[in-house]
């Protein structure tokens, strides 16, 4: 279960346009374990679909990873071929994105959709590979698969679409998912059945999952670890629990206070002020200083550092460098 | 989870029975619009005349009767017969045959030339699209008919060397097509998709990029006959395209022109030929466009 089956270390992937180059991922360190569930959070523009292109080496132009390595069971993808890369792609790590309702292509049935990835990866005759999409239908819980096959993607409805392209995804068993915000799109009662879903996946085919998404709800739900994302960098990294209950940086407890609660009827909900700062416009100290209700003089001037709390909890704040400072965090934001 | 799950199901054979391939509900919008169905009936009614020309010519296109020379229409010539004799009516309904083929297979070629050219210069940008582009630019910088005169010029005259001007000044306009579609697909997620799943690039491109932009194309295509027609009619105006005897309607047009006082009929039907197929392919073309360019539905 320790042993990881994915380690990012220093990602550094910019965007090279006309007016210098972009820093959308600067220096990101993380590892997926094997059969483990991580989240990665952060606001829009922190990063986090970056990251996730990175891995599968799918930025598109004038996006570049500049530096870093990312070790998908000891073997480096940024430097892989490639052929090595579509082998990869979809047969040992899958990806599901953000709207089921433009990821499939509209003149394919579902059936021909579903069984490419079989036909790319296991060279597997037509009758195989149909059976298998059968049975893979069935195992994310789609009804009257046989009947679907045949179906456009029009026909169907959203949460439909994304069991589908998580079929497509699943159906050569990947050993890691890659879910770029998989229930965005959907509507509450449908994205609970999607959670529980890729629950069931991680469980019954242990496969390690990397969610990405934007919503605490959501990793409090499915993720054994978070990783919170800000301005291109992982701020703080822990145990579900530990890192919700007690977040140690106050962009992470700026995001715990912003989540509603039904039970209780605030007055206002908490809201951080700002906005994530366009990628490369801080130059120096702490990317979230600006906007940060703890930030002191040291804040504008030093980067912080990955500080290690203990219990895998570590986080990149100046405040933990402060005698009083994790006290200090306790207080409320109000 | 049964409950949604079942309702789900419900909505969806209830949709099913609805919705048809997107081809049918192509044909339902295009009944739906009477000058378009206008269109269609036009063109294939000059498609039969081509295809049944040996039926339905009384005579033959190049036999000539000098006595019976520029007859005015009766019962035995419909149509009226040119200067050595010909019946007219015959060599228009097989003139059909000669435009008609004209018409589809310049658009076949610059339609197949256009869209890989165009998909490759979408496709993957850069140095390439840059070339691709500026090629189009420059041969879209010439009067089309110009460009058409000069390559008929170089290649001979003849009526294939005519098809081939037309097919090849008809290139930059589907490659234009197609190159400014590709690069709103390749943005579509379902592209990334593909990617993720390992699918090669050749692939993506025949199999998801190519299908998406059919539409377009296909339309250009119907409009594109009309005016490829209308190339063919000139290029034999002025001698460059079909040859003698060959009943082709612009070169019956330029061998009629000096009796046009004395038998306007010698240009009245090989002109209302033209105007006829190319209004039936323009009407065709506009019809499909509504129906299967969705920004143009509701």
């Amino acid at each position: 279960m320790d042993k990881p089956i994915l380690e990012v270390k220093e990602l550094k992937t910019h965007f090279l346009t006309d007016n210098g180059s972009v820093p959308a991922v600067d220096g990101i360190d993380f590892h997926l374990n094997d059969g483990e569930v991580l989240g990665i959070v952060g606001e829009s523009g922190s990063g986090k679909s970056v990251t996730s292109l990175s891995i599968m080496q799918l930025v598109g132009q004038p996006g570049k990873i500049v530096d870093g390595e990312i070790l998908f069971d000891g073997e480096d993808l940024v430097k892989a071929s490639e052929k090595r890369m579509r082998q990869v792609r979809g047969g040992k790590i899958g990806m599901i994105f953000q709207e089921p309702m433009t990821s499939l292509n509209p003149v394919y049935k579902i059936g021909n959709q579903l069984v490419e990835a079989l036909r790319i990866h296991k060279k597997m005759s037509k009758d195989a590979a149909r059976k298998r999409a059968i049975e893979i239908m069935k195992l994310v819980g789609l009804p009257r698969a046989e009947d679907l096959m045949n179906d456009y993607p029009h026909q169907l409805s959203g949460g439909m679409r994304q069991r589908v392209m998580i079929a497509m995804a699943m159906i050569c068993e990947p050993k890691i998912l890659i879910a770029d915000e998989p229930t965005t799109a959907l509507d509450v009662t449908i994205q609970a059945q999607i959670l529980d879903l890729m629950k069931k996946l991680n469980h019954e085919l242990n496969t390690s999952i990397i969610m990405i998404t934007h919503d605490l709800g959501v990793v409090s739900e499915v993720c054994d670890r978070i990783a919170v994302m800000y301005a291109g960098r992982i701020v703080e990294e822990g145990e579900t629990k530990s890192l919700l209950r007690n977040p140690q940086h106050p962009y992470t407890k700026g995001l715990v206070e912003s989540i509603p609660d039904v039970r209780y009827k605030k007055e206002r909900l908490y809201s951080i002020p700002g906005n994530v700062p366009t990628p490369g416009s801080v130059k120096k100290g702490c990317p979230f200083a600006a906007r940060c209700a703890f930030a002191f003089d040291k804040c504008s001037e030093d980067s912080p550092i990955l500080i290690d709390l203990g219990d895998n909890h570590r986080v990149r704040c100046l405040l933990h460098e402060e005698e009083n400072g994790a006290e200090l965090l306790q207080t409320s934001m109000k | 989870m049964s409950v949604t799950a079942s309702k789900e199901d419900a909505n969806v054979t209830l949709e099913a029975k609805s919705v048809v391939s997107p081809w049918k509900d192509a044909w339902k919008g295009l009944k739906k619009n009477k000058l378009a169905l206008v269109g269609t009936g036009i063109v294939v009614l000059f498609i039969m005349l081509a295809i049944f020309a040996d039926f339905i010519a009384p005579q033959s296109y190049k036999e000539q009767v000098l006595p019976d020379a520029l007859q005015s229409p009766s019962a035995d010539h419909w149509f009226g017969t040119d200067d050595l004799g010909r019946d007219i009516f015959s060599r228009v309904v097989y003139g059909a045959r000669i435009s008609l083929w004209i018409g589809f297979f310049a658009v076949l070629v610059s339609a197949i030339l256009g869209s890989f050219l165009g998909i490759i210069a979408g496709y993957y940008g850069r140095w390439i699209d840059m070339l691709i582009s500026r090629l189009f630019d420059i041969m879209l910088a010439f009067p089309s008919i110009l460009l058409a005169i000069a390559i008929v010029a170089i290649l001979g005259p003849s009526l294939q060397n005519a098809l081939l001007a037309i097919a090849i000044i008809n290139v930059p306009t589907f490659g234009r097509l197609v190159r400014s579609k590709v690069i709103s697909i390749k943005e579509e997620e379902y592209v990334t998709a593909a990617k993720a799943i390992g699918m090669r690039d050749s692939r993506i491109l025949f199999h998801h990029v190519l299908p998406n932009s059919v539409a377009p194309i296909i339309v250009q295509g119907t409009l594109g006959i009309g005016t490829a027609i209308l190339d063919a009619a000139a290029l034999g105006f002025l001698g460059l395209g079909a040859q003698a005897p060959d009943p082709e309607w612009g070169r019956m047009l330029s061998d009629a022109r000096s009796y046009i006082t004395q038998a306007p009929w010698t240009l009245i039907f090989p002109g209302g030929a033209i105007m006829l197929t190319v209004l039936g392919f323009n009407l065709m073309g506009d019809g499909l466009r509504d129906v299967l360019d969705p920004r143009m539905k509701n």
